[in-house]
């Protein structure tokens, strides 16, 4: 997990009256999914437009395995954009052949592999279906198939559940896992934390054109950890403020009552769990960990409001 | 293949597979030729025969007039009031009245009708009364008919043009008149339909969003570009189709009906040459005139022009498309890009009259009108080498000036969406870094 794929380098990008990247360093470990999060307009779109070599940054390097990003790296990434169609009028087979050949993948190779993806996610018959016939999901997952089709080292995928009805979404997010296994490295941009908790290994965030956060999800969230525990217990729980302090307190409905208490930063787990044993019969102890939804709101308005 | 092979390959096949291309390329001339035979076998099988009653109180014109397909003369001996109440009675077209008549002021001749006679029927009317008239003016000067007929000329002054080499070759202003516009048009039609064909392809691609997978494979101006040539090679196939479809039922339709028909009308059109109604002559003269152009170096001529002028039009319609995000925001850029080619078909009837002049000089030498106004001299033969020479290269400067314009507004406009564009937002596009 240590090799890095991708390598930005203090990337800046300017458009004429405002700056859209403002000198972005990223390392995005090889077989790792990388989630890139931040508000509407952080300029998320732009980095990956530069990465996928549709506009030029101004200043910093990108580095694909060492080396600098040029046009033969345009077969080693696959793009799934937010803002994504197809050719209506166009055959879905046509279509997915004409994509991975302006890949660079010969043809023959490419009618393999979009037999192989076809058979996979069982939609064999769509080849001589036009694209305007089709139902949005099934569009999306020619398109997730069009981004992965040429077996990409780097696959880049822009908010790729929008669109896709729960099960199908769960198709879609199984793959991706088994591409990761398979040794691609994802690149992952969405607003919906809940499957960047699932999904990714490591984050960056960016916030007004610059990274804010960035690191393993795990040690992000254990920085951004409070001390903060659930406790679920029978009898009466008395604020002890030299061990720790009752945030709030409901009763639940099973007859128990519910406390948020939080404990100083150097103070054990199981000396919390000591002194409420000693006052209360505990029926349920679990640390509140930080979600990246608290996280990500957090920072941004922290920014903000800097 | 290259990825801009690829681009092209699909730019035309998309377009040569679709019904609309097959209806217009084939039905399109197959009607044209079909109206061509339509108006041909109406006018030569015009049944609607018409007799006309001449009563002549003069004797003069005793039958003098003679029948023809459409038109039989019979003679009636009657008083003007007799043959008008003839002609509300019966069903014949008309009443050709010639009272006593002085020979030197002949008045008083009427044509009564049932309806409006045709302008040629009248002119043929007038012919042969005042041939009749000057005849026997002659006579009665002493001039017999065999010293009258040898008196009579017959007279075409045939146009020869001297090339730069000095020799001479046979031109007809006709012909090259007709060639000429034909070509014009036929270029100003294309450039419109096929730009306007890649306007609309550009901005499909942007409302399908399917641009920003593309230009994350390929650049924006190959792109660009292979859009602009496969509409054009679907242009050419058109044009080529046309051509085989023209030349095969076109001679097809003389093959069948020409020979025989052709001998009939040069037959009945003979007798009416001398009074102006002369048409199948006239016709084959020009077919002749036309195979004696160098038709070689026309239709090469209209090849180069056909497709130096779409593809400078080419790129400015793509970057139009590039800065809408409908077919109705196109409209504010559209008048620059059509205004220099209304001008080169308006200025094309001043051409075609003054082919040398000092206007058609100029717009077959500027790029923006050159496709157009230059097909309109070439079969003029009045283009000299080094100004054709000058006129072509300004044309492929001209695209390269274009397409570098455009190729910028259009690697920007291409990513955006539900922007308002205005002219400003395009140079500000033209200036900026990607």
């Amino acid at each position: 997990m240590n090799e890095i794929l991708l390598d930005v380098e203090s990337v800046s990008k300017n458009y004429s009256n405002h700056r859209a990247l403002d000198n972005v360093s990223l390392k995005i470990p090889k077989g790792s999914i990388f989630g890139l999060l931040g508000p509407n307009g952080a300029g998320k779109t732009t980095l990956i437009r530069i990465i996928t070599q549709i506009i030029q940054s101004d200043s910093g390097t990108i580095k694909i395995s060492g080396e600098t990003l040029n046009p033969s790296h345009i077969r080693a990434i696959g793009y799934l954009p937010e803002e994504r169609g197809l050719y209506k009028k166009m055959k879905v087979g046509e279509q997915l052949l004409y994509l991975a050949q302006l890949k660079g993948m010969p043809k023959s190779e490419a009618m393999e592999r979009i037999k192989v993806w076809f058979k996979k996610l069982e939609i064999s018959s769509w080849w001589n279906k036009k694209v305007e016939d089709l139902s949005k999901g099934m569009g999306q997952k020619i398109q997730f198939v069009a981004t992965v089709l040429h077996d990409p080292k780097l696959i880049i995928l822009d908010e790729p559940f929008s669109g896709f009805d729960p099960v199908n979404a769960n198709i879609i997010k199984d793959e991706i896992l088994e591409l990761r296994e398979k040794g691609s490295t994802i690149i992952f941009s969405t607003h919906r934390m809940e499957s960047v908790e699932e999904l990714c290994d490591e984050i960056a965030l960016i916030n007004n054109s610059k990274v804010i956060l960035n690191g393993k999800k795990t040690d992000i969230k254990n920085s951004f950890r409070t001390g903060t525990f659930f406790v679920n217990y029978a009898g009466d729980l008395i604020n002890q403020e030299v061990d720790f302090k009752i945030l709030n307190t409901s009763s639940l409905d099973s007859g128990l009552s519910r406390s948020t208490v939080q404990v100083k930063n150097d103070t054990n787990p199981n000396d919390l769990l000591k002194s409420l044993i000693n006052q209360v019969e505990v029926h349920h102890f679990e640390e509140k960990i930080p979600s990246m939804n608290d996280i990500f709101i957090n920072m941004v308005n922290r920014k903000d409001n800097e | 293949m290259s990825k801009i092979g690829l681009i092209i390959q699909r730019e035309y096949v998309t377009r040569v597979r679709k019904k609309s291309f097959l209806i217009l390329t084939i039905v399109t001339p197959l009607a044209l030729i079909g109206l061509m035979f339509g108006i041909f076998y109406f006018a030569l099988n015009d049944v609607d025969e018409k007799v006309i009653e001449v009563v002549d109180e003069s004797g003069y014109f005793e039958n003098k007039f003679e029948d023809s397909e459409s038109i039989k003369f019979s003679y009636e001996k009657l008083s003007l009031e007799e043959s008008k109440q003839r002609l509300v009675e019966e069903s014949h077209f008309g009443t050709l009245y010639i009272p006593e008549i002085d020979i030197d002021s002949p008045d008083g001749i009427i044509f009564l009708s049932s309806s409006n006679p045709s302008p040629t029927l009248m002119r043929r009317l007038d012919g042969v009364l005042n041939d009749e008239i000057e005849n026997i003016k002659l006579e009665r000067s002493g001039i017999s008919q065999s010293k009258l007929d040898s008196l009579r000329s017959d007279i075409s002054i045939k146009t020869l043009s001297v090339t730069e080499e000095g020799e001479e070759k046979e031109s007809s202003a006709a012909a090259s008149f007709g060639i000429g516009y034909v070509s014009s048009f036929l270029i100003y039609m294309f450039i419109f339909l096929y730009g306007a064909q890649v306007m609309r392809g550009v901005i499909e691609e942007k409302t399908n969003k399917v641009v920003e997978v593309i230009v994350s494979s390929v650049k924006p101006f190959d792109l660009m570009m292979g859009k602009i040539i496969g509409v054009s090679l679907v242009g050419l196939t058109q044009f080529i189709i046309w051509i085989v479809l023209i030349f095969v039922a076109g001679s097809a339709v003389m093959g069948t009906l020409g020979l025989e028909e052709a001998g009939q009308m040069a037959e009945a059109s003979s007798t009416v040459q001398a009074q102006g109604g002369a048409e199948s002559p006239k016709a084959v003269e020009v077919l002749n005139q036309i195979t004696s152009l160098n038709m070689v170096k026309i239709v090469s001529l209209f090849l180069f022009y056909y497709l130096g002028g779409y593809l400078m039009y080419g790129a400015l319609f793509a970057a139009v498309g590039a800065a809408a995000d409908s077919d109705t925001d196109t409209q504010q850029f559209m008048f620059p890009i059509s205004m220099p080619l209304i001008i080169g078909i308006i200025a094309l009837g001043f051409v075609l009259q003054e082919p040398n002049g000092n206007m058609a000089f100029w717009l077959s030498v500027i790029p923006f009108t050159s496709p157009i106004v230059m097909m309109a001299r070439i079969p003029f033969e009045v283009v000299g080498t080094g100004e054709l020479i000058l006129s072509m290269v300004m044309l492929v400067g001209g695209f390269f000036l274009t397409t570098w314009i455009a190729g910028r507004i259009y690697r920007i406009g291409i990513l955006m969406h539900g922007a308002k564009v205005n002219y400003k937002t395009l140079a500000k596009w033209f200036t900026m870094k990607t």
